[in-house]
């Protein structure tokens, strides 16, 4: 592999938008008034993030915030997903999920409505589908999400 | 045992002699041609294997004996009366002597065939630990163990009440004598660690262990996963109770290992699995049992693997794995001083005791980001826990890059892994 096709293979991966939100987690803190929380593990890297999430009575996630460590892309996916949530009515935030996941699988995710901004985001974070092994880094902080919403403490993937 | 080379002996020229230092005496680049996998391309580069602490690449030789053995001599062993079960038999029980020789133990039957090395130790732990141990009996451990030698003591505890102790290591990586010491009591009853770390590549002092350990009468059982592969080994100079090992580590087959044990003590334990083959003889009122090692190996055994296995111990006795210990001991010395060279590189593990493995980090680039980097210009390497989340804990790190070095490595290795980790620095930087 030349030189600059190894760039553009890496690039793909590793795009200036991941390594600036993997460099500078936006959201990284602990959200005092939350009413939704899990633990994200994946026990194969040791990538580990506690999510939180503020929803208010009309099904409306208000706040969201996370704090872990793990590796570049795990990082990256959970500072961007934080920021396309806020806002975001519940039913948006399972779409954004499915398109999330239908992304990093090589899915059909065209019927699923979301934001040209969040594409473009779930389009960087997606390049992780032609590196098997790291699909699970870029989708642990979504399936966190799941788990909080649904108020399950806890999930592991691996 | 194995066979101890001379240092090399160069006939050259005067004016070439510089030519014939170690290294190049070993010839890494000519045992390589021996495994097939270095024929391909890993995303366009030429592969760089440096995970044989994970797994060791195959020689031909042990694919072929296998193939062979299959095509000419397969049948089930110590069964039938016809010629194919007697020669299978017989080449199946032969490696007993192979193994013997190659960790010099004594007899033919301390030797028992594991699926591997955490089969070794389970077996040890149901067998010996529920016979001899009560609660509140001590087992000592180190914090660098792999899960392997953890995990089957605490379903023990769990299970009978016997304690754990966790002897800590040094902020080099180290197992310090003083500190095992420390750790006994007078309920110690056994004493099960890694000869060498998996990964940090630590060698600990395991025969003064030993010496302080019979002084209490205290049993000892030796995890030789990452030693056989890379040093000589004598559990008789050792004077270890017990030693396991895995032979997929050891350029062997996957699904075999090795259990040692000293025939009086294994005289003493009762079978782990029950099953045909272990049986001297089996009625619904009474079932008596062979004896070791054949009480233990319940159940038609990995017969293929075992060949195999005796395969790969020939090659590597046939290079000398005093000459594949000095051959990594050079990568290793060279590789740490590469690396060093590397702004920011931390190199977990620092002590002069240790065998060809180095863990390492970067800081800003996660070791599973390192991997991936490196992958993607063919060099192989571990990225995680290396199944050592305690010692990642008390590291205070989550995980750490490893490269890990074969008798197939070269410093031409070294320098791609070099040139590969720049890579990473450019991309984080």
């Amino acid at each position: 592999m030349t030189e600059q096709a190894l760039d553009s293979d890496l690039r793909d991966l590793y795009q200036d938008l991941i390594l600036d939100h993997g460099k500078h987690p936006r959201n990284f803190r602990v959200l005092d008034k939350h009413n939704h929380e899990a633990l994200g593990h994946n026990p194969l890297c040791g990538d580990r993030l506690v999510l939180y999430v503020t929803t208010d009575p009309n099904g409306v996630i208000r706040d969201a915030a996370f704090q872990g460590s793990g590796c570049a892309i795990s990082v990256a996916s959970a500072s961007m997903m934080t920021e396309m949530l806020k806002g975001k009515t519940l039913q948006q935030a399972e779409t954004l999920f499915q398109y999330m996941h239908g992304a990093c699988t090589g899915a059909d995710i065209t019927a699923l409505g979301i934001g040209e901004d969040d594409a473009d985001r779930i389009q960087a974070l997606s390049g992780v589908r032609h590196y098997p092994m790291r699909v699970k880094c870029a989708t642990l902080p979504w399936h966190t999400l799941q788990a909080a919403l649904k108020d399950e403490k806890k999930v592991t993937t691996e | 045992m194995t066979s101890e080379s001379s240092s090399p002996v160069c006939f050259a020229p005067e004016d070439e002699l510089f030519a014939c230092s170690a290294p190049q005496a070993f010839n890494a680049e000519n045992y390589r041609k021996d495994f097939p996998v270095f024929q391909q391309q890993v995303h366009a580069h030429p592969l760089v294997y440096l995970d044989s602490a994970a797994s060791a690449q195959k020689p031909r030789m042990v694919m072929e004996t296998m193939q062979r053995f299959m095509e000419q001599d397969y049948a089930n062993i110590h069964r039938g009366v016809h010629e194919l079960s007697m020669r299978a038999t017989e080449k199946y029980e032969a490696v007993r002597g192979v193994v013997r020789r190659f960790i010099n133990a004594e007899h033919d039957d301390e030797i028992v065939f594991v699926r591997g090395a955490t089969e070794a130790i389970n077996l040890v732990v149901s067998s010996w630990g529920r016979k001899f141990l009560k609660a509140g009996d001590e087992v000592i451990l180190t914090t660098l163990e792999h899960h392997s030698n953890i995990v089957p003591w605490q379903l023990l505890r769990d299970s009978i009440g016997i304690v754990l102790k966790v002897v800590p290591i040094t902020p080099e990586g180290d197992v310090r004598l003083e500190d095992v010491k420390a750790a006994f009591s007078p309920r110690t009853k056994f004493v099960s660690v890694a000869h060498v770390s998996n990964a940090l590549g630590t060698l600990l002092p395991v025969a003064e262990i030993i010496k302080y350990a019979h002084e209490k009468g205290v049993l000892v059982l030796l995890d030789g996963c990452q030693a056989v592969s890379h040093a000589p080994v004598d559990v008789r100079a050792l004077d270890a109770d017990f030693y396991v090992f895995s032979g997929h580590k050891l350029y062997g087959p996957t699904g075999i290992g090795v259990l040692y044990g000293k025939r009086e003590i294994l005289k003493t334990m009762p079978p782990y699995q029950g099953g045909g083959d272990m049986i001297a003889s089996v009625s619904f009122s009474e079932t008596t049992y062979k004896d070791a090692p054949h009480k233990f190996e319940a159940g038609t055994p990995a017969i293929v693997q075992v060949i195999g296995l005796g395969a790969a111990i020939e090659y590597v006795s046939s290079i000398g794995m005093a000459r594949i210990a000095r051959h990594e001991k050079t990568l290793l010395d060279y590789a740490t001083e590469k690396m060093r060279g590397i702004n920011s590189l931390q190199i977990i593990g620092t002590t002069a005791n240790k065998v060809g493995i180095i863990s390492f980090m970067m800081p800003g680039a996660h070791p599973h980001d390192i991997g991936t980097i490196l992958d993607r210009q063919g060099v192989a390497i571990r990225a995680g826990h290396h199944c050592a989340q305690p010692l990642m804990e008390h590291l205070g790190i989550p995980a750490t890059a490893r490269a890990s070095f074969g008798l197939y490595n070269t410093t031409a290795d070294v320098d791609a892994l070099v040139s590969a980790l720049r890579k990473v620095q450019e991309i984080f930087a």
